[in-house]
């Protein structure tokens, strides 16, 4: 296959027949228990999570959530999690930590909602309490990329142990039309934007920022879910089956250390 | 002699003080909230806070630091800063240039060690003057090695936030510098030392989603604008204007984000007393 653009792969993976949160729950779990609810206000729907068998063993599972149909992403704003979402998916780790399971996350979010309401209950305190709560987890962490994946709204459930991406998905600071439209105030130029941002797998794997990439079908997920599904299976399994053998704190540690090294001074380097 | 060098300090922050573009250079300063005009030395007096209105002027980092830290007291930290241009963002080597050239700063954040009302501390200031204090990756490692600093000398952490978000021409590596920070806040939290947040005006996007919200005690100015999507993006997203005063300091702390609203003629006061509150010897343990 040949290589494809940035934009290509931004458009495969916003495809509206790629595999969603729910194919990969059915897929790869049994037994999947949905929990709702942050314990304080409210459900948010654009975050799903729960309990589950993977292999057999017990896992909390947490991703976001987009819709197939025009009704289904109404309710969960397309994918877009509210504070209260968020608080679930702290809620989530706080129960994983207790019964010592671990953590796997499922991202596929144009990013957390900016709306009125997400602002007034304290978008981004919800979004800063998950990465500090994320990065101190003594279980397993694992975080699989697997549409589009942008800005804090994506990161809150991506501070892992080993995150994966599949082949045609993209990971970046904020959307491409957003990209273009703060540092250019010109939203048409956003095919510009995807090459320079090194939002593909293939870069964010050169920049130290992802640990493998999931392959997909020729073509892009959609094609054959079933194949997506399993190599994502392939990956999370192995993984996971090296990370079960390592101790609590070293798994704390380990995380830590792998974002502490992200844009740091390289040793003997003199800054400007 | 120790005394020599407190004074050779204190000349340099006032000097690096002195350099804030953002304070107005005539004698007679129209404030741009109430229109009012007012003398130089009487505003200034003030700490750059309107007499008629009580607007807050932003001010650049070391001026900042030059109104908190206890006189001779200020060592600023140096540490090594990753590489610039981590993306080979085109035009992004000349803007940062321009930055530097504008603002005498290296970057968009200052971190030092130093004194409030004789408690000794480490202490962030980002500088909005500075590709309007956007987090690069070089933001992100001073704040981080900041912290660091805080664990290993046992001492509390303030951080003044002043920014727009995240540094677009940084892409993805920006984002992480907020996973890179929070991981190091909760080793400080692990520690059981103090972290006091201070958030100024603008403090929004992934500032705001990340160490700004990880305070023990969190302070606003009045006035300042706290969020993380912005306004105008929110208007665009629900087709509605927006209310009066919403993601003001005022808001975020009826809202429940915030503990105090403090004045910047107050902070310094309001600093001093919380780190007296949390000093070590005065817990019960």
């Amino acid at each position: 296959m040949t290589e494809l653009t940035a934009q290509q792969r931004v458009l495969i993976a916003r495809h509206p027949q790629r595999p969603n949160l729910d194919d990969y729950i059915n897929g790869l779990f049994t037994g999947f228990f949905q929990q709702r609810g942050d314990r304080l206000c409210g459900e948010d729907a654009a975050i799903l999570g729960g309990v589950a068998l993977y292999h057999g063993r017990p896992v909390t599972v947490i991703g976001t959530r987009k819709g197939r149909t025009l009704e289904e992403n109404l309710e969960r704003r397309f994918g877009m999690p509210n504070p209260e979402g968020y608080r679930k998916a702290l809620r989530l780790m706080a129960q994983a930590e207790k019964f010592r399971r671990p953590v796997l996350t499922f991202i596929d979010t144009a990013g957390a909602y900016p709306g009125l309401e997400a602002e007034a209950r304290g978008q981004g305190e919800a979004i800063a309490r998950c990465l500090l709560e994320l990065s101190r987890l003594t279980v397993p962490v694992i975080a699989l990329v697997t549409g589009e994946a942008n800005s804090g709204g994506a990161l809150a459930l991506a501070v892992a142990n080993r995150v994966l991406m599949l082949e045609n998905a993209v990971y970046a600071i904020l959307s491409p039309e957003g990209f273009a439209s703060i540092l250019w105030k010109d939203a048409a130029r956003h095919g510009e934007a995807c090459e320079l941002m090194k939002l593909t797998a293939p870069d964010l794997m050169r920049l130290g920022v992802i640990d493998e990439i999931v392959p997909e079908p020729d073509g892009g997920a959609h094609l054959a879910r079933a194949i997506a599904i399993h190599q994502a299976d392939l990956a999370i399994s192995r993984h996971l089956g090296e990370l079960t053998k390592l101790s609590g704190g070293t798994l704390a540690a380990d995380r830590q250390r792998k974002f502490r090294a992200m844009g740091a001074a390289a040793p003997g380097e003199e800054g400007p | 002699m120790n005394n020599i060098f407190a004074k050779r300090r204190d000349r340099l922050l006032a000097m690096k003080a002195a350099r804030d573009s953002y304070i107005p250079r005539e004698q007679r300063v129209t404030c741009p909230a109430c229109g009012g005009q007012f003398v130089r030395r009487e505003v200034s007096q003030a700490l750059w806070v309107c007499p008629g209105c009580g607007h807050h002027w932003p001010v650049g980092a070391y001026y900042r630091l030059s109104t908190l830290l206890d006189s001779g007291s200020f060592r600023e930290l140096n540490g090594k800063l990753p590489p610039a241009d981590p993306l080979q963002f085109p035009g992004y080597p000349a803007k940062l240039a321009e930055a530097r050239r504008k603002t005498g700063l290296d970057e968009a954040a200052v971190t030092a060690l130093g004194t409030i009302g004789g408690h000794r501390c480490v202490i962030g200031v980002l500088d909005g003057r500075f590709l309007m204090g956007s987090m690069s990756a070089a933001v992100g490692e001073k704040l981080t090695q900041a912290i660091e600093t805080a664990c290993r000398r046992r001492l509390p952490l303030i951080l003044v936030s002043a920014s727009g978000g995240a540094r677009m021409q940084e892409g993805i590596l920006s984002l992480m510098q907020m996973a890179k920070t929070a991981g190091a806040l909760a080793r400080l939290d692990r520690r059981g030392l103090l972290y006091i947040s201070v958030l100024t005006h603008p403090t929004t996007g992934g500032v705001t989603a990340s160490f700004a919200s990880l305070g023990d005690i969190i302070l606003a100015e009045p006035g300042a604008l706290i969020g993380f999507a912005g306004p105008r993006v929110i208007q665009q997203t629900i087709g509605e204007t927006l209310p009066e005063g919403f993601q003001r300091a005022e808001y975020q702390q009826e809202h429940g984000f915030v503990d105090a609203v403090v004045p910047r003629g107050q902070l310094r006061d309001t600093l001093a007393l919380l780190l007296r509150l949390h000093e070590k010897g005065g817990r019960h343990d």
